[in-house]
């Protein structure tokens, strides 16, 4: 296995709006082609025919797709998919089963465009910091082109038809990954699920659907995606993020106010650990990063930048870590690539 | 201020929406909290496949299949892709767009109610689609407008939005298409 670089993807930029807690904007289309089964019920040659459409469609198209590339995902080494998955731009069921599937990468990787997963399409854009109208005029400029070209599952009164009940009508799923520390340290941020969950916003962990909050991360994403427009949709999840960011920069300025000196010690704890550790688990260093980020964000650290915070995020996960050191690596050698790749980052920091 | 005791600050804000028809909600947190408006504690293994699935197992095999079963038991099969209802009950997917089609308005809409809160698309259409159904919706829309500006008394604007929807129904004559079945004018049922 030959080591390879790690490229940073457009949204670990760190730059964007509200980028103090917004990590990233994601938003995503699900298509379908009219009358071919769903990836998971069709024959082989189904979903190679999906493939065949869905990629001529794109090579018709004139300078929209020259930026990006399709990667057969059966062609594909298993490490690299599961390195795309790391960084957010295909889905765990897109490396996991192969249906004739693959994936149009830009090379920004702002933009990915999924051949077969649960749906024969899912066009996805992804931005840093609050950006959710950027990210849905990517799809949606992405998604007139293919509408171009397919034969598009369509109903008059159910709007886009998905495999999944949960996707029928607009087939958008809008998603922001913020990074709320304060909110979890004051103990506020029950009470803000609680009022999320009113409002058809739902609240995952880092890693998606079913996973634990971690390292402060929270993504929150549109519960409901039939009834409401795309742009109501859109507008509907920035309003609601805008108020979790206020209420977060709130509580910060008053954990600033009452424990600056606690908040500080923690930031420069964490900074040491990381500058000189020499293992690390994934669980600590993403506790450890978030402590870090916090302590920048509120000046307490000497500067440090975003876009590295968030390239850390990522590249202490194992397909990443395995990527970078070129080999297979157990648990224990992961460990301690991690807590190399993190010194190497943290090199030229002031301390 | 709290809508509720009229006393404390507002600190819990929220839309409810239900059946479409959106509410905005300003609670102090010790009201929200006695109106079991934040009870909703967050349980980090919730994921929308379960929370769908639960839809599909109890009560609604209670309240479509009971009768169904006696009738034809579990003969709702697609046409297309041969799925049946019952396994698209049981994996939460549809087997494909015809599905939709074949498993009937009787079963779907109640599922999407209780999911979606509607039951009819309001997003985009495909230009592909043709002319009727993209104008229909725009004047479905001007239409709601036209009620908000004359609610508001802004006549001027009403007047503007009147001529637009005119226009677009000459537009409509002229393309003179066939007769569609067209069920997008039809209200959301109110649920009980």
């Amino acid at each position: 296995m030959p080591e390879k670089t790690f490229i940073v993807s457009h949204w670990m930029e760190g730059t964007g709006p509200y980028a103090e807690v917004a990590v990233s904007s994601r938003v995503r289309l699900a298509r379908n082609i009219r009358d071919i089964p769903f990836p998971y019920l069709a024959s082989n040659t189904q979903t190679n025919k999906v493939r065949e459409m869905i990629c001529s469609g794109a090579a018709e198209q004139e300078n929209k797709f020259d930026d990006l590339h399709f990667l057969k995902m059966e062609e594909a080494e298993n490490i690299d998919r599961h390195v795309l998955v790391e960084k957010h731009l295909i889905s765990p069921l897109l490396a996991k089963e192969s249906h004739n599937s693959g994936v149009f990468l830009r090379k920004d990787e702002a933009v990915s465009i999924m051949v077969n997963e649960e749906d024969h399409l899912r066009i996805q854009s992804i931005f840093p910091g609050l950006q959710l109208e950027k990210a849905w005029e990517e799809v949606d400029s992405f998604d007139n082109l293919f509408e171009n070209k397919l034969d598009y599952a369509f109903h008059e009164r159910y709007g886009y038809l998905t495999a999944c009940p949960t996707n029928v009508g607009t087939g958008l799923r809008a998603s922001v990954m913020l990074h709320v520390p304060a909110l979890i340290k004051t103990k506020q941020f029950n009470r803000i699920l609680g009022a999320l969950s009113q409002v058809g916003v739902a609240v995952r962990g880092l890693y998606g659907e079913g996973t634990d909050i971690i390292g402060n991360m929270v993504q929150i994403s549109n519960q409901i995606t039939l009834g409401q427009s795309e742009k109501e949709i859109i507008r509907n999840l920035f309003s609601v993020t805008r108020q979790v960011i206020e209420q977060e920069n709130a509580a910060r300025q008053s954990l600033l106010n009452e424990n600056r000196e606690v908040i500080a010690d923690q930031s420069w704890r964490a900074l040491g650990v990381l500058k000189y550790a020499h293992l690390l688990s994934s669980q600590e260093a993403i506790q450890l990063l978030s402590d870090i980020r916090l302590g920048f964000e509120l000046g307490l650290v000497p500067r440090i930048e975003r876009r590295l915070l968030n390239q850390m995020l990522v590249l202490i996960r194992p397909a990443c870590l395995q990527m970078l050191a070129g080999k297979d690596l157990d648990a224990r050698e992961r460990d301690q690539e991690r807590a190399r790749q993190i010194r190497e980052s943290l090199k030229g920091l002031a301390s | 201020m709290c809508q509720e005791c009229r006393e404390e600050k507002a600190n819990v804000f929220f839309t409810k929406i239900v059946n479409g028809v959106k509410t905005e909600v300003h609670l102090c947190e010790k009201c929200a909290r006695e109106k079991g408006d934040l009870e909703f504690t967050f349980e980090p293994k919730f994921s929308l496949q379960n929370f769908f699935a639960s839809f599909l197992s109890e009560p609604l095999s209670e309240i479509w299949s009971a009768p169904q079963r006696e009738q034809h038991p579990s003969k709702v099969q697609c046409s297309n892709c041969s799925l049946t209802f019952t396994q698209f009950s049981q994996i939460g997917r549809f087997g494909c767009s015809s599905c939709y089609s074949s498993f009937g308005e009787d079963k779907l809409q109640p599922l999407f109610r209780r999911i979606h809160g509607s039951i009819n698309h309001n997003g985009k259409v495909p230009r592909r689609l043709g002319g009727t159904t993209r104008i229909k919706r725009e004047i479905e829309k001007l239409r709601q407008q036209l009620q908000q500006h004359i609610q508001m008394e802004e006549y001027e604007k009403a007047a503007i939005t009147r001529d637009k929807i005119k226009s677009l129904e000459k537009e409509l004559d002229e393309l003179d298409e066939p007769d569609e079945v067209d069920e997008t004018d039809e209200p959301d049922e109110k649920e009980g």
